[in-house]
């Protein structure tokens, strides 16, 4: 097999990353979980960042949970989480819990409209922590603490919005007892871990300009880094902040904010390329051996309408790698120059050392909402492999030297209509690297529509303005387990059209080196597959599985965890 | 998958179809934005990112003082003009209050970039940021557009794609479900249904009510169960079978063999291979059967 291909690198990872991530619990004081793993161990007992751990591989080597013995899956507990400003003391017929903590700089929470409604029921769609026994869960406006043993919410913190579009909060970081967390009224929330009371909140990216972050802050040392969204013509940053003090430290745009920026040929005049986009709204990999924090960018603005724009538009559609320390970009690659579809590719790279051509490399992997899968050297951003894993690429006119897809301006949004994927081939939810199987596993979204260009106006459109959607039908999603090495589906297995947003996204990925991988299928059940070939090994039928699931060890047990909307879902074997 | 198991083409019931058109149609109608009436009124009930309100007069005076002083560099809308910026897009003018961050820059002048000094008072600028505030952007903005402007296509091409290559008239006739159809739904409507079959949400998922997915069903022992889909996957089937009870049967791989007819198949199997052309030509013709 494929094992002895891979060093142990992941381990080294993980464990420096721990470091990082509680390093400064002795600084601040605090009684922290620094012996929650010992320096060069898997932190199997915890999972303490967006990903489990820096590299974004979603990978656990919990064994205890395998093929043989997952049909004996139970489960332990549910939570069912309640939101608002008084979720607590429902009444003497609903079972008991704590009262709500209220922040927010809003005299009362305001209800925005849309798909993403502020008020849209609770939905946890992001990562969930867990350290010490305790899981932190949240969804826009709402964090909890959650004893990770009986599924007991131990406290609730409730922000008053500002408004922002609501889509999903991706989860919290945390240092020593300080967690963090961004709310789509661009708030850097710190939370005291224990207690849920309010620390401060700091001002990350401006509500007026239309910025809404839902990002998960991740902790690199004594850096919280934080994105942004943003679907007006803003310019695209990511920044540094201090845990304790709530100080910005660095910002790196990731457009050109002025003259004499190598990237501004890109661009026709400085006005675009501010007005340029690439935000910075999904939570990227860290490998602590270079330093080098390694995210993607969003699309260009305005999104569909490229009049203005003309160029590739650096460093939107782009995997960055920055120097955590300085906020200095290393190196960038762009996934898909000249974005027009607003395809973003933002998705959450994998970093794995593994062998490339017969030589054991520093990679990086990434599939992006253009429908293709790109491997990189992480330390020099070299190009080593493009593929395309979307059934379909009439969009693409050919892959460049460098492997960009460039685009057929045909099917840019046309006054008679362009046929294309108007919501991507692959969103946020994570994909996982599985090191055992060399298998990089993805969900694929297939849908089709017209896009229409309706912009009269000559000077162009804003935003994601000028266009006109219609005839939207869906073939469903496909979980596709990729070669890493070539590019190649190994194995894929279809699902149906899902509902709703949670069938619009699909839902995000884990692998173990029990050899399974969980995820959901269209939606209802949530599967342990087999991770060699798609074999549906288990599943419970939850509807709506909302968010990706992670696992860990409490008291000799392995856990897997999921959410779906307003529930969380513990499972371990039964016994 | 088994979901997308059905084969070749089954007949489409006209009525069913066109009583999907009109749902789709009021569907779409739905999710039309207004477009929002501005004038700096308190944010409408549901914006994403609303501003204080502000005074209807000084928006008023505003909207006189801009045009007077800015539209011919800025345009009439603020959307930019003859070397002047965008300014709803603007940073400055986006996280200005009350004038004060305009003021600023109207005071100074940017003669480095052709704008001269402007001798305006604060109120002027209050009552300039309240006019260019109060016009919408971002979702509240979108125009509204005619559904007739689509049709670019040939249509002589689209009645020779509808009769030969697009075998459209295996199941659609122009004397039956598409009688007069060009004159009961706007261009637009009609070319998006061709695409998705009238039979999907706005995100895409089959709507409740398109035309029933036929199932057949044949049990290890030889039972064979027949009736309506309702849904299906790895594990479970859904059904209305022929005596109208709903039942759900377990699945474990091949079994039960399950056998589906989608009468919208035909549609889906074209996704991936549509040329925007030939549907455009199929509009083009279909609009023109009044």
């Amino acid at each position: 097999m494929m094992f002895g291909a891979f060093r142990p690198a992941r381990c080294a990872v993980l464990a420096v990353g721990l470091l990082g991530v509680f390093a400064g619990t002795t600084a601040a004081g605090t009684a922290g979980p620094a012996a929650a793993a010992p320096p060069g161990a898997p932190a199997t007992d915890s999972w303490p960042t967006y990903s489990g751990d820096y590299s974004g591989q979603r990978f656990s080597p919990l064994i205890q949970i395998n093929r043989a013995n997952v049909k004996n899956l139970t489960l332990a507990w549910t939570a069912r989480l309640a939101g608002g400003a008084d979720s607590g003391g429902g009444g003497p017929f609903a079972p008991p819990s704590p009262p709500t903590i209220v922040g927010g700089e809003a005299a009362e929470a305001v209800v925005t409209g849309g798909v993403f409604s502020s008020a849209a029921p609770i939905s946890v769609r992001g990562a969930i922590l867990q350290v010490n026994g305790v899981l932190y869960v949240s969804a826009p406006d709402n964090a909890w603490a959650v004893d990770a043993r009986t599924g007991t919410v131990i406290w609730h913190y409730y922000w008053k919005t500002k408004g922002g579009t609501h889509t999903a909060n991706k989860g919290m970081g945390l240092y020593g007892d300080w967690l963090f967390m961004e709310t789509a009224d661009d708030y850097l929330v710190s939370l005291d871990a224990r207690t849920g009371e309010e620390r401060w909140h700091k001002e990350t990216a401006s509500f007026s300009e239309q910025f809404f972050s839902e990002a998960a802050p991740i902790v690199i040392g004594r850096h919280v880094l934080v994105g942004a969204g943003n679907d007006s013509d803003a310019a695209g940053a990511l920044r540094s902040f201090d845990p304790e003090t709530g100080d910005l430290q660095w910002t790196l745009h990731t457009v050109p904010m002025k003259e004499g920026d190598p990237a501004l040929g890109s661009w026709p005049s400085l006005d675009a390329a501010r007005h340029g986009g690439g935000n910075v709204w999904v939570t990227g990999s860290y490998d602590p051996e270079t330093h080098l924090y390694i995210f993607g960018t969003g699309n260009p603005t305005p999104a569909y309408v490229p009049r203005g724009r003309d160029g590739d538009n650096l460093y939107t559609c782009t995997l960055v790698a920055v120097d955590v320390e300085t906020g200095k970009m290393a190196w960038h690659y762009q996934t898909s120059p000249h974005d027009t579809h607003d395809w973003d590719s933002a998705q959450t790279p994998v970093i794995v050392d593994a062998d490339f051509d017969g030589k054991p490399r520093k990679l990086v992997l990434q599939a992006t909402r253009n429908g293709h899968f790109f491997v990189l050297d992480r330390v020099t951003g070299e190009h080593l492999l493009t593929s395309r894993f979307a059934k379909w690429g009439k969009w693409v006119k050919e892959l460049n030297q460098s492997g960009q897809p460039i685009r057929d301006p045909a099917k840019d949004a046309s006054v008679g209509g362009s046929l294309v994927s108007l919501d991507g081939w692959t969103n946020w939810p994570p994909p996982s690297f599985n090191p055992q199987t060399g298998l990089f596993y993805l969900r694929d979204l297939e849908s089709y529509g017209l896009l229409y260009y309706t912009e009269k106006d000559p000077r162009g459109a804003m935003g994601l303005g000028g266009v006109a959607r219609g005839g939207q039908v869906s073939l469903g999603s496909i979980v596709e387990a990729i070669d890493y090495r070539t590019g190649k589906v190994v194995w894929e297995r279809s699902f149906g059209p899902g509902q709703g947003l949670v069938g619009m996204l699909g839902t995000g990925m884990l692998s173990t080196a029990g050899g399974l991988l969980f995820t959901a299928d269209s939606g209802d059940n949530f599967v342990a597959f087999d991770a060699r070939n798609g074999t549906p090994l288990w599943h419970s039928r939850l509807h709506g599985v909302s968010n990706a699931a992670e696992t860990y060890t409490l008291d000799d047990r392995q856990y897997v965890i999921v959410a779906a909307g307003d529930t969380v879902y513990a499972f371990y074997l039964y016994e | 998958m088994s979901w997308r198991g059905g084969t070749g083409v089954a007949a489409l019931a006209t009525v069913s179809v066109l009583a999907l058109l009109r749902v789709l149609s009021v569907e779409a109608a739905e999710h039309v934005q207004p477009a929002t009436a501005g004038g700096g009124q308190a944010s409408t009930a549901g914006e994403d990112f609303p501003r204080p309100p502000s005074d209807p007069a000084a928006v008023a005076r505003g909207k006189q003082v801009f045009s007077v002083n800015c539209s011919f560099c800025h345009g009439s809308d603020a959307r930019g003009g003859e070397g002047g910026p965008n300014l709803l897009r603007s940073p400055i003018v986006l996280n200005d209050r009350n004038g004060e961050a305009i003021y600023a820059v109207m005071l100074a002048g940017r003669v480095d970039k052709g704008m001269p000094k402007f001798n305006l008072t604060l109120d002027n600028a209050a009552d300039i940021a309240a006019y260019v505030h109060s016009i919408p952007i971002g979702r509240g903005a979108r125009e509204a557009f005619d559904p007739k402007s689509i049709v670019v296509g040939d249509a002589t091409a689209g009645r020779a794609y509808f009769y030969g290559k697009g075998h459209c008239s295996q199941c659609h006739s122009l004397q039956g479900d598409f009688a007069h159809i060009g004159s009961r739904f706007d261009p637009k409507t009609l070319q998006d249904n061709i695409v998705s079959g009238a039979a999907a949400t706005m995100l895409g998922a089959p709507l409740p009510t398109a035309p029933p997915r036929t199932v057949t069903i044949t049990l290890p022992s030889g039972e064979v169960i027949q009736g309506n889909l309702i849904s299906i996957d790895d594990f479970n089937l859904s059904l209305t079978d022929a005596a109208g009870n709903r039942r759900t049967l377990p699945r474990e791989g091949d079994r039960p063999r399950v056998e589906i007819k989608n009468p919208m198949q035909a549609h889906l199997d074209m996704l991936r291979n549509w040329e925007d052309r030939d549907i455009h030509n199929l509009t083009a013709f279909l609009v023109k059967q009044q």
